[in-house]
């Protein structure tokens, strides 16, 4: 068996022969949920076929217009809040019918921290056998690039232009609560890790989420070729935790970060959307070390499962 | 076939299982649930149903309830859900997504007044919210219809010629919550009259985006084909009476009921449970020498245009009853009726019944009364009869 190249990110000849997201597509230079889905294309290769529900979002528009499509997977483009609940529907029919279709939400930020938070937190509930991967851009990317309960703190937006005054929602925490089989967050700068989190989600059953924090160079105002970079960054500072939770119990971290105050700099300074509010690594670092104290307290007492 | 005592809404859960169980050997039956009075008893009675292939959701919203039917009947499976008033608001949205995808799902509404202020009281406001949807709509006069209603909704919206969702309309309490007599087939005869679906776009393996991107022109089309099929279940649905004939024994009734039509110089055009009351105040015109007749308008969507502006043609007074309000207009049964009346008729709107209110006998008299008093048709009218 050919060894995945780079964890997965490359095309090899043992992959699904079609991508799940084509070439053709209209997506940005260097959009992290282009890589995402190269990478699920990767996890989901020998396996079961796999159908789509894409809310409102980039990627309902990536695939271009009817009637072509740059998906190589079947896809139904759902209401912005919707996702969840349709997938749920979809799943059903499958599991009625004996099929061993692996249905996946696939919704960006808006429509999982906002807008979908309702449905899927009910699909969660239910423990509907879906995948839920949330690829995270923390903005409303296809709007124009507004604010979300995703953007981070002291980011610039179209409708918070000076820089965003409020912390983002602890997605994870949220739906690791609702004690679901898998939980767990993906970078796209550790594609091992990445590539095995998403090869476990597909496989198992059960209600399953990956929240996938994706570089926007555009919204992000950062050069394409640096969107890997500062996912690393955003680990290696402790800004975004890399860690997996099973049935809301046995807590994983994947990825130590260095807590580095230079990651956190670096971080900050290769964005543009950072620079109106003047945030410095000092100010969100007392936030990043909290919600470490939070993590690592809750790994500690729930490593045995 | 037995006949049983039940509710309007325990009418149409039952008429829904026996339509989820036809489709047992097709993909199943399904259905995101989510209660609201007066339509609760409906979703508690599906819930408490055995399926061989099935099951129902019990979701956080009718946003989500009609989410999951997508996906379900996106899947292939038949799909059934049920909402009123305020949860058909909020609901709206995929309201429109269902009938844009094409998928025949039925979904049962008990008309109920839209607050705030609160108000459960029958009020047709709320599906005729609907109205542009691109659904189907069949408004009820009792029980049996109801249940009928449901099973006649899934043989036309799955027919390849229509492919269109159904909503099942029905008057809140007046119907929802009283007991009538129904007769009920026994499942060979509803697997004879319901084949098993089979959604020619249910996605499969092919790499198809349902309901992605589209451009002016594409959603021109669309549009058009939409509305050719909805035109085209004008005719699948009288096929659907026959076959329902067939195997049932009993006709549904047809997109319009005329009452006493034949000879009428004062027609009285309604929708619901109203109908029933104006045969009253009709027979009472009648004996005091009025010729007066009513028109119960059963299918609203696709409009009935042709068969009023037949029925209506010898008419020289139309009293339009609206139990529902467009504000800033009138009714909308009469804003769309009053276009295929004779030109030289008065036709007068009289909304009655806003909000609940019991339209009885009397105020149909009223209403008689009022129009052959009319020289010319006055602004619309709100009759109180609370």
């Amino acid at each position: 068996m050919a060894k995945p190249l780079l964890g997965g990110a490359m095309k090899t000849e043992s992959d699904r022969p079609e991508q799940i997201l084509r070439p053709g597509n209209t997506n940005c230079g260097g959009c992290g949920m282009s890589i995402t889905l190269r990478m699920l294309t990767h996890a989901a290769a020998r396996q079961h076929p796999v159908q789509l529900v894409i809310p409102a979002c980039c990627a309902i528009v990536a695939p271009g217009q009817y009637p072509f499509s740059a998906y190589g997977a079947p896809v139904v483009a759902s209401t912005f809040g919707s996702a969840a609940a349709v997938a749920s529907g979809l799943a059903q029919v499958a599991h009625m019918n004996g099929e061993k279709t692996r249905v996946i939400a696939f919704a960006g930020d808006g429509g999982t921290y906002d807008i979908g938070m309702a449905t899927v937190s009910a699909a969660a509930e239910r423990n509907e056998d879906i995948l839920y991967l949330c690829y995270d851009n923390e903005i409303y990317g296809n709007t124009g690039g507004q604010r979300s309960s995703a953007t981070p703190f002291g980011a610039s937006t179209s409708t918070t232009p000076y820089g965003k005054d409020i912390l983002k929602k602890d997605i994870l925490g949220i739906m690791a609560a609702h004690r679901v089989p898998y939980a767990a967050s993906v970078s796209l700068a550790h594609p091992e890790d990445a590539l095995r989190k998403m090869h476990y989600a597909l496989g198992s059953t059960g209600f399953r989420f990956l929240h996938v924090l994706s570089p926007c160079p555009t919204g992000w105002k950062a050069e394409a070729a640096e969107g890997i970079e500062l996912v690393r960054l955003a680990v290696r500072s402790g800004l975004y935790p890399v860690y997996e939770v099973f049935g809301g119990h046995r807590m994983v971290i994947n990825v130590e970060p260095e807590m580095s105050l230079e990651a956190l700099e670096q971080y900050f300074a290769k964005q543009g959307r950072f620079q109106k509010s003047k945030v410095r690594a000092e100010d969100v670092r007392a936030s990043i070390e909290r919600s470490w104290r939070d993590l690592r307290g809750l790994a500690a007492l729930r490593k045995e499962g | 076939m037995t006949i049983e005592l039940l509710s309007a809404n325990h009418a149409a859960a039952m008429a829904a299982t026996l339509a989820g169980r036809a489709n047992r050997t097709g993909r199943g039956f399904g259905g995101g649930v989510y209660p609201i009075t007066p339509q609760s008893e409906c979703i508690e009675l599906l819930c408490r149903q055995e399926f061989e292939k099935g099951e129902v959701t019990r979701v956080e919203s009718e946003h989500s309830a009609m989410g999951v039917c997508i996906g379900l009947a996106v899947g292939g499976a038949r799909t059934f859900t049920a909402s009123s008033s305020n949860g058909l608001a909020y609901m709206t949205e995929n309201v429109y997504a269902a009938a844009f995808y094409r998928l025949p799902i039925v979904m049962m509404a008990v008309n109920r007044t839209l607050g705030p202020p609160w108000n459960i009281w029958v009020d047709h406001g709320d599906t005729l919210l609907l109205r542009d949807t691109g659904w189907i709509q069949l408004y009820c006069e009792d029980n049996q219809e109801v249940f009928d209603s449901v099973l006649i909704g899934y043989r036309l919206g799955e027919d390849r010629r229509v492919l269109l969702p159904v909503l099942v309309c029905q008057d809140a309490f007046v119907l929802s919550h009283t007991m009538m007599q129904i007769d009920v087939p026994a499942q060979e005869l509803v697997d004879r009259f319901l084949p098993v679906l089979d959604l020619p776009h249910r996605v499969l393996e092919r790499p198809v985006t349902i309901g992605g991107l589209d451009f002016p022109h594409g959603t021109e089309v669309h549009r058009r084909q939409h509305a050719e099929a909805i035109a085209r279940a004008v005719q699948v649905y009288s096929e659907c009476q026959d076959e329902f004939q067939r195997v049932f024994g009993r006709r549904p009734a047809d997109r319009i009921v005329p009452y006493r039509m034949e000879d009428a110089e004062v027609a009285l055009v309604s929708m619901g449970t109203t109908a029933a009351t104006v045969r009253t105040a009709v027979d009472a015109a009648r004996a005091r020498g009025v010729k007066a007749g009513g028109l119960r308008v059963r299918m609203y969507r696709p409009f009935p245009e042709r068969e009023l502006k037949e029925a209506l043609a010898r008419c020289a007074r139309v009293a339009i009853l609206d139990r529902d309000i467009s504000l800033g207009h009138g009714g909308v049964l009469w804003s769309e009726t009053r276009g295929v009346t004779p030109r030289d008729a008065v036709v007068q709107n009289y909304m009655l019944g806003l909000g609940g209110g019991d339209i009885r006998p009397r105020h149909i008299t009223g209403v008689i009364d009022d129009i052959l008093g009319r020289e010319e048709a006055a602004e619309p009218m709100i009759m109180e009869v609370a």
